[in-house]
């Protein structure tokens, strides 16, 4: 008796039966709570209620240097946040940093992507050396930079044509902003690049082959059959690292302190609260940045219809 | 051969590319390095150039100053510690999260992920006005445990992220199959599913223990003197009176001693972070 | 060593839907007993019910005449094999086998004369250091049954041992675990879809479709007397062929042609309408090759032949036909529940190896109606079973 046929056309399907969930549903559920409570509640403690406490807070005139002024003033605090130039100013600055940081980190991280997937020979000391940046703090990042600029100890002046010897790159606002950039994309591009080789790593080599075979060259292979296959991670580490840009704080805070305009929005709030005192005024503002991260999401989830249960297989 | 022609423009193309990734990272970093050797002087007269000069070196001496500078090493003590404990009550607790996630049936496990994934995003700078009031009414400002608190609540998302994904990849079968093979539900946990989930656990510890090392709007806005202090912050108050005019080189060396630790974690568990920063994002 | 008893075991999951439908199968002390079906049909609920894996909703499962219902599956002293054997990663081949005997707290110079006995059995001695993940396929089924048998189990059960190895390593490992049990003499429950391993392994089949017991028999009872067009369908490779029939005056008319068939099965199926028959393919045979004097030429047809496979033994025929709607769809109905795809009406027959029926061209084939069975399409049942 031959049994070829029949194994063959079987063999595709695995079984698979239902996971349980009547029985031990409700315990599960209960012991499922009770180890996600803890952590559950140091989140929201730390998060949710500051920010429903910035909420109250800011519907008053409240200023820690004169605690005992505190009056209450309804949305008088956005309306002073909202129409004042320096708020809208900021957003700008940071909305700025956030497109050009982003998009260079795409493209270079892919790039570093593809390099690192086709090597094959000292494979762990490139992925070793691209975890440096993303290892070392901010704050030492936004020094190095600032002194690699500098006029007087720096070496960018030196290397780069064009560029005088002694041009002060932070004498004004574009050339400050070109280095906070700087320093922003240095320490971000590798883990950009690490998710993006994750993503790579997701597109089978079969079907480059096919491709090759189907006469696709280089290019379009590129971006008929990696890119759409990756847009899942690309999608994610876009959301990732604009959200995180749009918090950018450090690096202003270290090389240029706001100076000349660099200001981001992040910086303008903590220098409300935290410089000046300001708790009203201030926590408006929080209110305001926590609601523009949320607008920023939303845009780029709807633009680019980013799915995350998808991009981790999530039920 | 056009062949072999193409896979020969393919190896230069790499090795530039990997020339270029060598360069890109470590080149900032040889920069640091190159600068915290430049002695003083030659900085504030003005040293231009990647290295160390016609006598401008300055040997070990801006290592010397900063490892004598109090406030320095009250930092790194209050960074070690403050860092360490966060780490080991967040991954403790993610990874009981976690468990629940990837392993258990229940309601609100959509809710628990979002909250994670929401808090991850947080814009850290809108909390700290509410938090600064808020430490300073229950006197937990500028001490260990109010810095302790929000890199808990800020790392348990990324930990949590990381090992839900990772214990996902745990054959549970294991556990049964243990149960089968006559072991109590504690013993299939600790001797099949403990030494399985091990280095998850592990790789969230040192990217929890990163994130704490790394933060910085915290560190200056709930601490006000070396009590609690953590390295970023020391570092950017070091004598900072001037932002123009820093004692570049000493500062240098300051972020030299604080990225050592660092540099060390991904020397020794490359493997792991890489594994683990990707995990959470992208499955695989 | 025992029997195992399962009296009427219900499964239904949150969603009401039974699983396992009220399913009473006596294993007998040392026998082999197969549990086969398409894939969700409740065989590996059901095997899993047996080692506790999975609560019983309904019904009672005796293991030695102890009811087990509510035993943790470590108080049951019964040996899995998992379909991706669930070798411990972090523990070599030796400490993997030694395992439940460390849980049992054995000491150590029982465990290693245990294991090295089933390593010596399963050809494992050289394997012993080494960590499951440098294991081939075939390594880690072995390495996993050995862990099976070095405990002294009352009963081995397999979930699918044999589904992630190649073909030909099946072929090995099938025989390895039906000596293995004839050896061991212990009680075994071995889930398949797989009728090959279910048809060689096994002491008795029992068939499930959909959560309900379709038939428990020999293999041999399964091959010659399907209950149903299910089971019929289900057993043998190539398929049974099925036909619309209907009956008259002791013969039957089937698309090629009307034939005489056996007094009693006429007597069964007559004047019921539209009926399925079932008949093997090696129930046809090539006129050319059956000697003169033998052939009942009352019972032979003209058929066009469009594909031959040679395979050296024998040879298949494809023969396809028309067949109206409604038909066909009960065809498409029955290859889905068993897993597989009907892409066209065509009857499979085994000719002779020297048969010389040429592809593309007409054949005269003989059927044996003697060897057919005719089933109520309406409900499936075999009505001419036993006969």
């Amino acid at each position: 008796m031959t049994s070829v046929i029949a194994n063959e056309a079987k063999a595709g399907n695995g079984k698979k039966d239902k996971e349980p969930t009547s029985d031990r549903s409700r315990s599960e559920n209960r012991l499922a709570l009770k180890l996600v409570a803890l952590p559950l509640a140091l989140m929201l403690l730390v998060t949710a209620f500051p920010m429903l406490r910035a909420l109250y807070l800011s519907l008053f005139t409240y200023s820690l240097t004169a605690p005992d002024d505190r009056k209450f003033i309804g949305i008088d605090n956005y309306v002073t946040a909202l129409t004042d130039g320096l708020f809208w100013r900021d957003t700008l600055v940071t909305v700025i940093i956030m497109i050009v940081t982003v998009a260079f980190e795409l493209v270079i991280g892919f790039a570093f992507a593809m390099v690192m997937h086709k090597v094959i020979f000292a494979r762990g000391v490139i992925r070793t050396s691209i975890l440096i940046p993303y290892g070392v703090i901010t704050v030492v990042s936004g020094f190095a930079w600032q002194f690699a600029f500098s006029n007087t100890n720096g070496f960018v002046n030196d290397w780069l044509p064009f560029i005088g010897t002694d041009f002060n790159w932070f004498a004004e606002r574009n050339s400050s902003l070109i280095a906070i950039m700087a320093s922003e994309i240095w320490k971000t591009t590798p883990f950009m690049s690490l998710l993006l080789l994750a993503g790579l790593a997701q597109v089978s080599e079969d079907m480059l082959e096919a491709a090759k075979v189907d006469g696709a060259t280089w290019w379009q292979r590129l971006y008929k059959v990696i890119l759409p296959n990756m847009r899942a991670a690309i999608m994610v580490a876009v959301l990732f690292r604009a959200l995180d840009a749009y918090r950018i704080f450090d690096n202003i805070f270290v090389m240029t302190a706001g100076a000349n305009g660099t200001e981001s929005i992040s910086f303008l709030t903590y220098r409300q609260v935290i410089e000046q005192f300001q708790l009203g005024i201030g926590s408006a503002l929080s209110v305001l940045l926590f609601l523009s991260v949320l607008v920023v999401a939303f845009i780029i989830v709807k633009l680019f219809k980013v799915n995350l249960a998808d991009a981790r297989q999530e039920g | 051969m056009p062949r072999t022609l193409t896979g020969l423009k393919n190896n230069i193309g790499t090795v530039i590319g990997c020339a270029l990734i060598l360069i890109w990272c470590l080149l900032p970093v040889a920069w640091i390095i190159s600068l915290s050797f430049k002695s003083q002087e030659s900085v504030t007269n003005g040293s231009p150039g990647f290295f160390p000069s016609g006598g401008g070196g300055a040997g070990w001496s801006n290592y010397a100053d900063v490892l004598q500078d109090d406030q320095f090493r009250r930092s790194i003590i209050n960074s070690i510690g403050i860092s360490l404990i966060a780490t080991i009550l967040s991954v403790t607790l993610a990874t009981l999260a976690a468990y629940a996630i990837a392993r258990l049936e229940f309601k609100g496990k959509k809710f628990v992920l979002t909250t994670a994934l929401v808090i991850a995003m947080f814009p850290v700078v809108s909390l700290v006005g509410p938090l600064f009031d808020m430490w300073r009414t229950i006197g937990i400002y500028d001490t260990w445990l109010g810095l302790i608190i929000p890199y808990m609540s800020f790392t348990l998302p990324l930990a949590i992220w990381t090992l839900s994904a990772f214990f996902r990849e745990i054959p549970w079968e294991m556990e049964q199959a243990a149960q089968v093979d006559g072991a109590t539900s504690w013993q299939a946990f600790r001797k099949v599913i403990v030494p399985l989930a091990a280095p998850g656990v592990f790789t969230a510890a040192i990217l929890t223990f990163f994130f704490a090392w790394n933060d910085f709007v915290f560190g200056i806005s709930l601490t006000s003197t070396e009590n609690a202090r953590p390295i970023p912050a020391a570092l950017s108050f070091f004598v900072g009176a001037d932002p123009f005019n820093r004692p570049a080189s000493l500062l240098a060396a300051g972020a030299v001693v604080a990225t050592i630790p660092i540099v060390v974690l991904v020397l020794f568990f490359q493997r792991k972070i890489v594994a683990g920063l990707t995990a959470g994002a992208v499955k695989g | 060593m025992a029997t195992i008893e399962m009296k009427n075991i219900v499964k239904k999951y949150g969603d009401g839907f039974p699983a396992v439908n009220d399913v009473s199968i006596d294993v007998a002390d040392g026998e082999f007993l197969i549990l086969v079906g398409p894939s969700g049909c409740g065989k590996s609920t059901l095997l899993r019910m047996i080692v506790g894996l999975e609560d019983i909703t309904s019904g009672d499962m005796l293991i030695g005449g102890e009811r087990v219902n509510d035993l943790a599956p470590r108080d049951r002293n019964l040996s899995m094999v998992f379909q991706n054997y669930a070798l411990y990663p972090h523990l070599t081949v030796y400490e993997n086998i030694a395992f439940p005997l460390r849980l049992a707290k054995w000491s150590d110079q029982d465990i290693d004369a245990k294991v090295r006995e089933a390593s010596k059995t399963l050809d494992l001695d050289e394997h012993l250091e080494r960590k499951p993940a440098n294991l081939s396929g075939g390594q880690r089924q072995r390495v996993a049954m050995g862990r099976a048998i070095v405990r002294d189990a009352k009963a081995f059960l397999f979930d699918e041992p044999l589904s992630n190895l190649d073909a030909k390593l099946r072929g090995q490992m099938r025989t390895e675990i039906a000596r293995l049990q004839k050896k061991l003499g212990i009680t075994t429950v071995y889930v398949t879809h797989d009728q090959t391993e279910a048809m060689t392994l096994g002491d008795r089949v029992a068939v499930m479709k959909r959560g309900v017991l379709q038939q428990l028999a020999t293999p041999r009872e399964l091959y010659e007397q399907p209950v149903n067009l299910f089971v019929a369908g289900f057993i043998g490779s190539p398929p049974m062929n099925f036909l619309p029939a209907t009956v008259e005056n002791g013969q039957v008319t089937l698309p090629f042609g009307t034939f005489p068939l056996a007094a009693d099965k006429a007597a069964k199926t007559e004047g019921k309408g539209l009926l399925m028959a079932g008949i093997r393919p090696e129930h046809f045979e090539d006129v050319s090759v059956i000697e003169e004097g033998k052939l009942d030429s009352s019972r032979t047809f003209a058929a066009h032949i469009d594909v031959r496979e040679w395979l050296g033994d024998q040879q298949y025929a494809y023969v396809p036909y028309e067949a109206e709607a409604k038909v066909q769809d009960q065809l498409k109905e029955l290859a889905r529940e068993s897993d597989s795809d009907s892409l066209r009406t065509q009857l499979v027959v085994s000719l002779d190896a020297s048969s010389n029926a040429a592809e593309d061209s007409d054949t005269t084939l003989f059927i044996d109606t003697d060897q057919m069975h005719l089933f109520d399409p309406a409900t499936g049942d075999n009505l001419t079973v036993g006969l």
